[in-house]
């Protein structure tokens, strides 16, 4: 297919863009196969890039011959055009309607982007999990990189290399795989190198209404037990949800088949759920309503921040499991690509201290959402503006960023990257010159070819040029356990992004450049301290020749 | 000390807010000003000390199989619940704290005891440090329409006014008078901020004695003085904090609000912020939202949205906001009042004032301007706080209020505040805390009457020697001269964890940026102090290059023909601060006997030639 079917009118001069709290730019639309420009074609303006694949919904109006579309952006951003002439308002916003809602996979811009610099470190070979098997090696023996899922037929979500426990073979592993929603079998998720505690994640049971049990599933995740131990295991959803999948063929796992486990359940939300206050969350930030009531019943009424709160909670349960109980943790919702995820990645945060690096932390994101098959071509397709029937849409991924920013928040110096670091996240994930987060898991990741065809968002992201807007002035590297708040007056609302283009930040800027000034000045003062003192030191100690002038 | 029928209890428990965390037991003193809890476990000694002022109730709870529980609200926000193992106990500490955390005279609070080590003359210049005289100066008073009045240095025309005013020039003492006769409380219209830039001025007053059809000459000839002191507008808004309805039934108690016809070019204003019982209710709901155990975020978005705290914080910075909108965008001089004109109307001027004059958000500003809008004003700081045993319901947390629009507004302007949230948080705590007497009696006269600069200190001087702990590390003193328009959408006011869960340490942040950023600053001025050090060392070693050695040598005709081309070293003894240089000269030009040895240049520099 061509793009140019899609864009009948190319180019329309006499454009007014409307941004809040920006200056309007007057100038000339237009449209590409994957971008919508607007350029006022004079210096010190800036240019508006627009992803297609950034635009959400549209809607258009019209005052006589004036058209204005307002493009509603999936990075929660808020912009209008004016456009002069009826037909040409009304050709762009069905090129943009139709451009920016494409189905098909590979004609999305990764596909047709073509970096403008030098890949120095591929991002694709970065996070391999051989390499993170040799660092669990390295610790413990108990674990083997199995392949039985080298053609992703045992479970399609799961990557070909999984971690499971030495002693099962992957016949054993087959069964248990089918003794789980869509094959997701217990697999190592973390390993607690204090005190050799690990966190198993997995989807559910597939128990059904008959009780069915499997006994190498039993003996699966028994195997990560030491002798007498109990190990936990935690169900994101409440008692009631996870008795009524059983209907559906689900379920959990019956304590008389796992004595040693201990079953916690807790109430995450499902994913569709998630969308919906996504939406509500973001309509109570644009109401420009002065009611003070209005605005905290919105807010309380969209339930993002008990979502945060009871993710957060999940996560330092599982933590906690972990580090204090001195126990190993099962964590599994229904299908397990969700709020499992969450939970696990989250309390790797608050465990692991590596996880708090830049590479860490990308680490993470490939291992525990990337590679262990979080949907994101599903979840990200829409975002809060949506108004077409939702599919399976959710803010799932961002749920976990704003956690991981409200523990960010909680501990300023103990994270290596900062806030705009997890808002670009934030927003690749939606739309993205970049193909990381394309596809729903690593099969189709593979079939698509994205380490041939495109460029990955690592490679871009860690280039120093880049890394250096990311990095967090404060951090300063502490390997302890870092154990969040999840009082209500402890979670704020993610100003960064929820009211990122519903106020001026020109102030909020200026006091983290004063901060990262403050910083840098006292780096290059002790620098120079410390060199002239060497100097002396030198001058007092050695014999240094004079210069000849 | 006869309050006191205890002194000592011992086994006794500080329950833990959250249940998880073991409890200990401990021995509960009790002082004559304070309350203290001594926990001792292994080698810890843990003390909490609770000032008697600080307390706000007392309350015993219903007796447990654990013990009997006693439950200690403070004005600082903080909670005790102490559990006693014997009744007896419990009752008699009750029954002290009554007495002792609600003193009946004045002479019983804290204050009249307290001295911080200062002679008389310290006292004397700590009270003299503030000077609200001076701020008129600063503003640019006296000048062509605006001057220092002492009509009211008796206190005769308005017994909560202080003693000098600021009036508009020329004005007769008839029409100052028969101004005040028709104000409420004789709270006449008086200067309260000159914008220099504008010529416009806030000025401020308390409602009109109008009821439904009086008028007063005297009064709409001083709003007309006030008018024709600013020639750059031709209107003055009149601005009524209060909601209309309330302002509407005080006409039928013969005050009320100006009537538009009957005053020559005014634009009159509601407000709408509510009454000090509004005030203290919304507070008390806030408080328990802070104090329930383990809520969900939906209870505490609820009860924070039922409090109504947050919605009245929004109305007194709206009003804040527009006053200082009319005075630098309209150039319109503004009068303010509420009914009494010290609460609301405090609150409203000393706020705008803040949005229009860098010099308010420094720390010495922030003083100032306390002192001036709301001591020397006649904020009724005694029957606010409840220092003494008085009606409840005169209780009001207004002032706080005034101290958290400040706090929201550093939220939204981080650099522009010569403080930090500390600072803020101090002030309030010393407010209540009748340390010093700033903040006791309810205006100038009474405190005069009190002779309070003589037998109390000011907390001013004392703040201002712990400024490095109120400091804001990120001020820009680039950014000063700007007028703040903060946003007043609702999304843009937070709750103020800090301030109202403060003893709640477990919600804060783990790591403190503002710490961080102190300490930062604090290793800067010594890093600065050790490098201005290190150069001028260094300098010295400079100086005595080679050249200058060269040159030294030449001149002791050491070397007079040969080019000067020795390999040397030197070397500096930080022992001695002396610098001394080995030259070694080349075989050519061997030094002669007589030029060998140690040579002393000045700046105690010495040469050693071998």
């Amino acid at each position: 297919m061509e793009f140019a079917e899609l864009i009948k009118t190319p180019r329309v001069d006499g454009v007014v863009l409307h941004r809040p709290f920006m200056p309007t730019v007057e100038g000339t639309l237009c449209l590409t196969g994957h971008h919508l420009i607007l350029s006022s074609r004079q210096d010190n303006t800036e240019e508006l890039w627009l992803l297609h694949a950034n635009i959400d919904s549209t809607e258009k109006r019209f005052v006589g011959s004036l058209g204005t579309i307002i493009v509603k952006c999936k990075d929660l951003r808020v912009i209008q055009l004016d456009i002069p002439g009826m037909e040409e308002c009304l050709n762009i916003a069905s090129s943009i309607e139709a451009l920016s809602t494409l189905d098909s996979v590979s004609l999305m811009y990764p596909f047709f982007y073509r970096p403008l610099f030098e890949v120095i470190e591929d991002g694709w070979q970065l996070f391999v999990p051989e390499e993170a098997f040799k660092d669990l090696e390295s610790m413990t023996d108990e674990w083997r990189l199995s392949e039985v899922n080298k053609d992703f037929s045992v479970c399609p979500s799961y990557p070909s290399l999984l971690t499971v426990p030495k002693d099962i073979d992957d016949e054993s592993l087959c069964k248990a795989a089918s003794f789980r929603h869509g094959g997701r079998f217990p697999v190592l998720s973390y390993y607690h190198k204090k005190n050799g505690m690990v966190m198993m994640r997995a989807a559910q049971p597939l128990t059904g209404t008959n009780g069915r049990r499997c006994k190498e599933d039993e003996k699966l995740i028994n195997a990560t037990l030491c002798a007498g131990k109990r190990g936990y295991i935690i169900d994101t959803r409440t008692i009631a949800v996870a008795q009524q999948a059983k209907a559906r063929g689900g379920g959990f796992e019956q304590e008389a088949n796992y004595p040693q486990w201990r079953r916690i359940h807790k109430a995450i939300e499902r994913s569709n759920v998630l969308q919906e206050s996504l939406i509500k969350l973001v309509e109570a930030c644009n109401d420009q309503s002065h009611s003070m009531d209005r605005w905290l019943s919105k807010l309380e009424a969209s339930n993002w921040q008990s979502n945060v709160k009871e993710i957060l909670t999940t996560a330092c349960l599982a933590a906690q499991c972990i580090d204090r109980e001195g126990a190993s943790v099962l964590v599994h919702g229904t299908e397990g690509t969700d709020s499992t995820l969450q939970v696990t990645s989250l309390a790797q945060i608050i465990l692991d201290p590596a996880c708090r690096t830049i590479r860490g932390f990308e680490a993470l994101i490939e291992r525990e959402w990337l590679q262990a098959g979080h949907p994101f071509h599903q979840r990200c397709a829409q975002s809060a503006y949506s108004n077409g029937k939702p599919r399976s849409e959710a803010p799932v991924f961002l749920l976990f960023l704003d956690c991981v920013w409200q523990i960010l928040r909680q501990f300023p110096c103990s994270f290596q990257f900062n806030e705009n670091f997890l808002i670009m996240l934030f927003e690749h994930a939606y739309a993205s010159q970049f193909s990381t987060f394309l596809g729903n898991s690593v099969a189709e990741r593979v079939k698509l070819l994205l380490s041939q065809k495109t460029v990955s968002l690592w490679s871009w992201v860690n280039r120093p040029q880049e890394l250096e807007r990311f990095l967090n002035p404060l951090y300063e590297p502490n390997n302890l356990v870092i154990w969040p708040s999840v009082a209500p007056q402890s979670l704020l609302l993610w100003e960064g992004v929820f009211l990122r283009w519903n106020r001026s930040t020109k102030c909020l800027d200026e006091a983290y450049q004063e901060m990262a000034h403050i910083i840098e000045y006292n780096k290059e003062l002790q620098n120079k301290v410390n060199s002239l003192r060497r100097q002396l030191a030198q001058l007092e100690t050695e014999d240094s020749p004079l210069q000849t002038p | 000390m006869e309050h006191i029928i205890t002194p000592k209890v011992e086994y006794v428990k500080l329950l833990n807010r959250y249940p998880e965390k073991k409890s200990v037991l401990g021995t509960l003193y009790l002082t004559a000003t304070h309350l203290i809890y001594v926990e001792q476990t292994n080698n810890t000694r843990k003390e909490t000390w609770v000032l008697h002022h600080h307390i706000m109730s007392v309350e015993k709870l219903p007796l447990t199989a654990s013990g009997c529980p006693l439950l200690i609200r403070c004005k600082t926000f903080q909670l005790l619940h102490l559990l006693f193992q014997r009744e007896r106990d419990c009752q008699d500490v009750y029954q002290s704290l009554l007495r002792l955390f609600q003193p009946v005279k004045e002479e019983e609070l804290y204050a009249f005891l307290y001295n911080p080590h200062q002679n008389e003359e310290d006292r004397r210049q700590g009270w003299e440090f503030i000077n609200v005289a001076n701020d008129f100066s600063r503003m640019g008073l006296s000048n062509d329409y605006w001057e220092i009045s002492h009509l009211n240095k008796n206190y005769e025309i308005c017994s909560t006014y202080p003693s000098i005013l600021g009036l508009p020039k020329n004005v007769s003492v008839a029409t100052v008078t028969g101004s005040a006769k028709f104000r409420s409380r004789g709270r006449l219209p008086v200067l309260s901020y000159f914008h220099k830039d504008t010529k416009a001025a806030i000025c401020r007053c308390s409602q009109p004695l109008s009821g439904l059809t009086s008028r007063c000459v005297e009064d709409e000839q001083m709003l007309q003085a006030i008018s024709q002191a600013n020639s750059n507008c031709p209107f003055i808004y009149v601005v009524d904090t209060r909601p209309k309805l309330n302002a509407m039934a005080n006409r039928a108690a013969g005050k009320g609000y100006e009537n538009e016809d009957n005053y020559s070019n005014i634009r009159f204003q509601f407000q709408g912020i509510e009454n000090i019982h509004v005030m203290r209710n919304s507070l008390q709901k806030l408080l328990e939202v802070c104090s329930m155990k383990s809520p969900s975020m939906s209870d505490y978005l609820t009860g924070l949205e039922n409090s109504g705290w947050l919605r009245h914080i929004k109305s007194v910075m709206d009003a804040g906001v527009f006053l200082a909108k009319a005075v630098c965008e309209e150039r319109a001089s503004v009068l303010v009042h509420c009914s009494d004109g010290w609460d609301r109307t405090a609150q409203v001027c000393s706020l705008s004032c803040i949005l229009l004059d860098p010099y308010y958000r420094t720390i010495k500003g922030l003083m100032v301007l306390i002192e001036k809008e709301w001591i020397s004003f006649g904020h009724k700081f005694s029957h606010r706080c409840g220092h003494l045993d008085t009606d409840p319901k005169e209780v009001s947390p207004v002032f706080t209020q005034f101290l958290e629009c400040v706090w929201q507004l550093s939220e939204q302007f981080p650099c522009v505040f010569e403080f930090n949230e500390r600072y803020l948080i101090e002030i309030h705590n010393q407010v209540y805390a009748c340390q010093y007497g700033n903040f006791i009696g309810n205006c100038q006269k009474e405190r005069l009457e009190m002779r309070l600069h003589e037998k109390t200190f000011s907390l001013w001087p004392h703040l201002l020697k712990n400024q490095h702990l109120y400091r804001n590390p990120l001020y820009r003193r680039s950014l000063e001269c700007t007028v703040l328009r903060p946003s007043t959408l609702p999304l843009h006011f937070k709750f103020w964890c800090g301030m109202y869960n403060y003893y709640d340490r477990g919600m804060h942040p783990k790591q403190s940026v503002l710490d961080q950023l102190l300490s930062l600053t604090q290793k800067q001025v010594e890093g600065e102090r050790t490098m201005t050090e290190l150069q001028r060392v260094r300098g010295v070693v400079g100086v005595v290059d080679f050249v200058r050695v060269e040159r030294y040598l030449t001149d002791m005709t050491l070397s007079p023909s040969h080019p000067f081309t020795a390999a040397g070293c030197c070397r500096w003894k930080r022992a001695s601060q002396t610098l001394r240089f080995q030259i070694t000269l080349l075989e050519l030009n061997p030094p002669s006997s007589k030029s060998r040895g140690i040579h002393f240049l000045p700046n105690g520099i010495s040469i050693t030639l071998s």
